[in-house]
């Protein structure tokens, strides 16, 4: 079976969750009319990225009357969502949602956030507790958060627990320039890892980013949808907005897997042994144990 | 040896899709620009040119008696090439008005003197216009502290505050800006005879060489020496950006409450936008 994905690639106004639900409605109608099936949205574009302290200004119950309009814009076309969610004891998450057929299929809250250089997640959101691999009606399937994808251990576990394609939602910053390139550096990291993982991992890895420019951080946009061979079968504009649409099919995953059943053969005890011996490792601190000394006790400062 | 990345054709893209969504955003489509026949301000007018049209661009001439009249030249030939709006607002007399009360003043007060006079020029003109001034230090200046804090380093945006002047050379090179702009030595036009290199004591291409290993590739002393840095530029370079940080943050406010401008009231200056 081979189903359309579609990827909308839009610049949200940083704050403003009633026009970025606009946006959302008109790239859902703009999805339905090129037969999209699923509609990926990147990271907290209901919202905007750098927040700050705006984050609770923003946050969503899954109560809210939000999330219900999200949920009855859902019953033609399904689509992942990004935004703050709020829990009932008033923490937020940076997540994104997956709503299909008028409900909500998947919440996937972020693990990973980062807080170095440029980013200050982690003093605003809660990090999420979890990596699961989710049934939709294409399959299983999972979602990674921008970070969560460049650590090692999140596509492992979610490849694991039956993902057959990957959603990656971003909001990924363009930095680092080099000659005769025609992306900036941090889009180029992306697009290997992506590729790499894609062909390892023997699965379908369809990345959204988002465009537009804030605070006078661009962020490059991009999107693309890889298949499990590593080819790219649908790729977005750099920094510009866009909409692409590629076939998943996961009769590719089926053949890809068959040629090289990597993920048969992973030894699920072996990693959780050497896990747990690496997580009980003694700590590296030395203590120096010293010969008792002779002539009494010696009380520092005084000399003789 | 890790060079410093002079990707011209995607900087150009990038730089002006940035003027453009970040004016835009406010909800205005001009720009204002103090044009001083250097190669910053002529390189940040064309991409705003290129950006917004030629016809939402002013360019402000700001000659004091004593600039060099090349500087006025040079200003001329990026207005010719671009097509923008100019204007020429001579600052002589209030200048002067003003060191008349205070006759003892040396070089430097003189100079700063100008640059402010310039910035609130500039800024008179953004409100007549409905416009936001735009930028051109560029990231050499700011991390070495040359420029005059609210002076020349005061704008609503900068798109070359993140390039250093090796890049801004490259860049300016690419987009067209007048040759002879482009080759000229960088001054500050305060007083005469004055140049960037004679003032700071060593040459952009030394400096912005050391600035892109110690800053964006955080190589330590030791890394940097052993890159056959001098030990005493390394040092002194390191002084000035520690004892110019001052110029690169908002004034130091007494913390009181639990909640204090700019320490714990972050918001993004695009808020709502």
């Amino acid at each position: 079976m081979s189903y359309r994905f579609g990827i909308a690639q839009i610049n949200p106004k940083l704050g403003d969750v009633e026009a970025n639900l606009a946006l959302y409605e008109e790239k859902l109608r703009q999805a339905r009319d090129k037969g999209v099936e699923l509609l990926l949205f990147p990271e907290l574009t209901l919202t905007g990225y750098f927040l700050r302290d705006m984050v609770p200004n923003v946050a969503l119950k899954l109560s809210s009357r939000v999330i219900q309009h999200l949920k009855g814009l859902s019953k033609k076309v399904g689509f992942v969502a990004g935004m703050v969610e709020e829990s009932s004891d008033y923490r937020f998450f940076n997540a994104a949602i997956h709503f299909e057929a008028g409900e909500i299929r998947h919440v996937h809250r972020k693990v990973y956030l980062p807080t170095y250089g440029m980013f200050d997640e982690q003093r605003y959101f809660a990090r999420g507790d979890r990596i699961r691999a989710y049934d939709t009606k294409f399959g299983r399937i999972a979602i990674l958060l921008c970070e969560d994808l460049w650590h090692p251990s999140t596509i492992g576990l979610a490849a694991l627990d039956g993902a057959l394609a990957i959603l990656c939602p971003s909001a990924s910053p363009l930095r680092g320039l080099t000659e005769g390139r025609v992306q900036d550096d941090n889009a180029r990291y992306w697009e290997m890892i992506n590729q790499a993982y894609a062909e390892t991992f023997n699965l379908f890895l369809i990345f959204g980013n988002r465009v537009g420019f804030e605070d006078g951080v661009g962020f490059w946009g991009g999107s693309e949808i890889l298949d499990p061979f590593g080819k790219r079968v649908a790729k977005a504009k750099y920094y510009d907005e866009d909409l692409i649409v590629g076939e998943v099919a996961f009769e590719s995953v089926r053949r890809k897997r068959t040629m090289a059943p990597i993920l048969r053969d992973e030894d699920l005890d072996l990693t959780i042994n050497e896990l747990m011996r690496i997580r009980e490792r003694p700590s590296q601190l030395k203590i120096q144990e010293k010969a008792p000394r002779k002539g009494g006790l010696k009380v520092k400062g005084n000399k003789g | 040896m890790n060079q410093i990345p002079t990707n011209v054709g995607l900087l150009r893209s990038i730089l002006v899709s940035f003027i453009r969504n970040e004016v835009q955003k406010v909800g205005v489509d001009r720009v204002v620009v103090g044009l001083s026949g250097g190669v910053d301000s002529s390189l940040s007018a064309m991409l705003a040119a290129e950006a917004l049209g030629q016809s939402h661009i002013l360019g402000v001439m700001l000659p004091y008696v004593s600039s060099s009249p090349e500087s006025l030249s040079h200003a001329e030939l990026v207005v010719q090439k671009s097509g923008i709006e100019s204007l020429i607002v001579d600052i002589t007399r209030q200048i002067d008005a003003y060191f008349e009360q205070f006759p003892v003043a040396d070089q430097r007060r003189r100079g700063n003197k100008m640059a402010r006079e310039r910035m609130t020029i500039l800024y008179d003109h953004s409100a007549r216009w409905n416009a936001l001034v735009l930028g051109t230090s560029n990231k050499t200046e700011l991390l070495l502290g040359y420029g005059t804090l609210y002076g020349d380093m005061a704008s609503a945006i900068n798109p070359l505050g993140d390039l250093y002047k090796t890049q801004v050379w490259a860049l300016a090179e690419f987009v067209g800006v007048p040759e002879v702009i482009v080759s000229k030595k960088p001054s500050a036009d305060l007083w005469a005879g004055q140049t960037d290199e004679g003032e700071l004591g060593f040459s952009y291409s030394e400096v912005d060489r050391l600035l892109y290993l110690m800053v964006d590739e955080r190589y330590s002393r030791e890394e940097l020496i052993a890159e056959g840095i001098p030990d005493g530029f390394v040092d002194d370079v390191t002084l000035r950006i520690m004892n110019s940080q001052f110029k690169r943050r908002l004034p130091v406010i007494a913390k009181i409450s639990q909640r204090t401008v700019d320490r714990d009231f972050r918001y993004a200056r695009d808020w709502g936008k």
